[in-house]
């Protein structure tokens, strides 16, 4: 006789309840609303100064559907142009494959200390406590991402990684860490002596690792976004440079990169272009410089025409800024490295069953669609998500039943008129106490309405319908 | 021309004097009205939930029932939204693509094909507009606030044309209410939250009615004023467009 295999029980993120429980402190919850509604005002501000901004949108969009649409010609172009110039190209099918491909170009090496601009997608890979395991020390050298590696916390945000946290936590987590006075919590200082203290690191560095905003297929070259120049200082000071990126940051040609540096600051953070824009070619003189070119899921996805378009993600963050579920439940809430809206739409093809609830924390308002630089329809892929979850069998049992119920009632309009009649008598006749029962959960904090006697298609049908002229019961 | 009217499930339980008064606007804007009294609901409740699949058959129903009318009109974006964007479902038969193409929101009909001009209405409040997110950037009833083209609102104009009423300005002029269907429920504290934010908007910036062409958001942002008693009412953009003496 066998024995049924068990089903090993993971985690499913629980955004509701982490969304719960970031609201609960509505003073931080009102701060921290308040820091990213300002981030998406300076993003306004800068779109309106370009007159041509939507027709800007249509063009990068079209540019990442044509890129997508021969994601595997143009990757194999970047792979011969980049060797061709000197780089060292990898190819990783996964995070792992990343993560042992790092690892043997530091250990071939010896690299001690690895100094690392943001990277979101080293963060995805779970870059850093795999390398730690082999006793690499790993620095993140921009400061946001410093901030949550000392606090041992991970990102919140993509593009400001520790958004959620105030200058008076970062003066007491900094006064612990690198020794600032206590109570030093002026941002000028703060950030003084967060430079002093990654300085140290980056001469000890013995290589360095940066992310890709944008690879270059016709010219093998890539282009790298910061704004407090941690990238280039890093590879300037060290003899190894690894580049990881994903396979979807390529565009065809040079020509195209304006189109995207125009609407990548400007909807990320409202700068015209970020402070920093480094253009690698080639290694310089005696330096090693490696490419390692990611998969994880994403040729999966592209697989998925109704959701390919979220490749099309140029990580500015504009939608996260301006999500009012984002605003208001921090991005830990996401339980994913990517959060917010642009999170829900890829993370659920990673594992649909663990992030099942993200295409559900979301009212489909549409402000992450009109906000996206590349016009990606997030709240359209959110929509089919969901019928995703109910069609993979992940949808609750209770959630089936209303839901079936629901079908029932509005395939039969007796059965409506019956059901609605029924449900306005009980509102009526219980007793507050039993309306307002705890599992009445729209009635916690909100009064329901007051249910009228007669619905409208009762009154029309007493008073106006042809019918009731017939039976002469009109007024 | 044959006007249908369809009246979303919930106002037609709840809220019965929102549909009166949509009736009437349109009655006396010279309009034909007929109410198929066989309507239930459009399906959006399922269909936002994730079961788009089991509303199939409410969705087949609506169409049956208003293929013959050269236009539907609906007091709620939201609705006219599902039915135009997601009724994509079914098989794109001639009803079904007249039935998505002439399903339209109340104030959209009333400026595009009617073209209202005039209305003959009285409503001396100060007035709070709520844009919807499904009229705003489903419908684009108005332009939203992320994109870089010209300014305008068909609810605001049409509400610009009732004597006496006065528009409260607000600082986030498109932020959602956070009612979003079952979110209201799943999400409860974030709702709930997104709410109230929206409330202390308006009322801040002196408003005594908030309106909107959905009261689904204004079920939601009204339970929650009436509970903490807070000085504001509301009231459906088809009431205010009738008047206030009805």
């Amino acid at each position: 006789m066998s024995t049924p295999l068990p089903e090993i029980p993971l985690p499913v993120i629980d955004h509701a309840a982490a969304a719960a429980r970031f609201v609960a402190d509505e003073a931080r919850t009102n701060w921290h609303d308040a820091s990213l509604w300002q981030v998406r005002q300076k993003r306004d501000r800068a779109a309106q100064a370009v007159p041509e901004w939507e027709a800007l949108r249509d063009l990068a969009s079209k540019i990442k559907a044509h890129t997508l649409s021969r994601l595997d010609e143009y990757l194999a172009q970047f792979e011969e142009q980049a060797t061709a110039n000197g780089i060292q190209v990898h190819w990783a099918k996964d995070a792992a494959e990343h993560n042992q491909i790092v690892h043997a170009i530091l250990a071939r090496h010896g690299v001690q200390r690895l100094v690392k601009s943001k990277s979101m997608l080293t963060e995805e890979c779970g870059l850093n406590p795999y390398l730690e395991a082999q006793g690499i020390e790993v620095v993140d050298t921009d400061l946001g991402e410093r901030i949550v590696q000392l606090a041992g916390e991970g990102p919140s945000h993509i593009v400001m990684p520790a958004i959620h946290v105030k200058k008076e936590e970062i003066g007491a987590l900094f006064h612990e860490k690198i020794g600032t006075p206590a109570g030093e919590a002026d941002p000028g200082r703060l950030t003084e002596a967060a430079r002093q203290h990654l300085r140290a690191h980056f001469l000890s560095a013995d290589a360095a690792l940066t992310g890709v905003n944008f690879a270059i297929a016709e010219t093998g070259g890539f282009v790298v976004c910061t704004n407090e120049g941690n990238a280039d200082l890093g590879v300037h000071l060290t003899p190894v440079h690894i580049a990881s990126m994903g396979i979807e940051k390529i565009i065809p040609a040079a020509e195209h990169l304006g189109v995207f540096l125009r609407l990548l600051a400007r909807s990320a953070t409202g700068q015209d272009l970020t402070v920093y824009t480094s253009h690698f070619h080639r290694p310089r003189q005696g330096q090693e410089l490696h490419v390692v070119l990611v998969d994880n899921g994403r040729s999966a996805h592209l697989g998925r025409a109704d959701f390919r378009d979220a490749l099309k993600c140029i990580r500015c963050g504009a939608c996260i800024n301006t999500c009012p579920i984002y605003r208001r439940s921090g991005g830990h809430s996401y339980g994913s490295t990517v959060p917010g809206p642009i999170g829900s739409i890829l993370t659920p093809g990673i594992d649909l069953k663990k992030y099942q609830h993200l295409p559900f924390a979301s009212t489909l308002c549409g402000s992450c669609g009109d906000v996206c630089p590349v016009k990606i329809d997030i709240p359209g892929q959110l929509y089919r998500w969901r019928q995703l979850v109910t069609e993979e069998g992940h949808a609750g049992r209770s959630k089936r039943r209303v839901m079936a119920v629901a079908g029932q009632i509005f395939r039969n309009p007796r059965l409506f008129r019956w059901a609605g009649k029924l449900g306005r008598r009980l509102l009526r006749w219980l007793p507050q106490r039993a309306v307002y029962h705890q599992r009445n959960v729209w009635g916690r904090a909100r009064d329901l309405p007051e249910p009228p006697r007669q619905s409208f298609l009762e009154w029309y049908a007493a008073h106006r319908s042809d019918n009731a002229n017939k039976k002469g019961h009109d007024q | 021309m044959r006007v249908a009217l369809f009246v979303p499930c919930y106002i037609d339980q709840l809220y019965p004097a929102v549909a009166r008064a949509t009736l009437e606007v349109l009655e006396r804007q010279g309009c034909t009205v007929s109410v198929p009294l066989g309507q239930t609901c459009c399906g959006q409740p399922m269909a936002n939930a994730g079961f788009e699949a089991g509303s199939v058959g409410t969705m087949q129903r609506f169409v049956d029932l208003f293929a013959d009318f050269n236009y539907i009109v609906a007091p709620s974006g939201s609705c006219v939204a599902h039915v135009r964007e997601h009724y994509k479902r079914l098989p794109q038969n001639d009803a079904v693509q007249h039935v998505r193409a002439r399903t339209m929101e109340l104030c959209e009909f009333l400026t595009d094909v009617l073209g209202v001009e005039q209305l003959d209405a009285r409503f001396p409040h100060r007035v709070g507009l709520h844009e919807s997110c499904h009229g705003l950037r489903g419908l684009r009833l108005a332009s939203s606030s992320e994109l870089q083209v010209p300014r305008f609102s068909k609810v605001q104009r049409l509400l610009e044309l009732v004597d006496g009423l006065e528009l409260v300005p607000l600082d986030r002029a498109d932020e959602c209410c956070g009612f979003g269907g079952t979110f209201a429920v799943t999400e409860e504290a974030l709702s709930v939250k997104m709410g109230r934010d929206r409330l202390r908007d308006h009322v801040a910036h002196g408003a005594e009615i908030i309106t909107a062409t959905d009261m689904s958001c204004l079920m939601h942002l009204g339970g929650l004023a009436r509970r903490q008693q807070m000085p504001v009412q509301i009231r459906h953009v088809a009431e205010i467009l009738r008047g206030e003496d009805g």
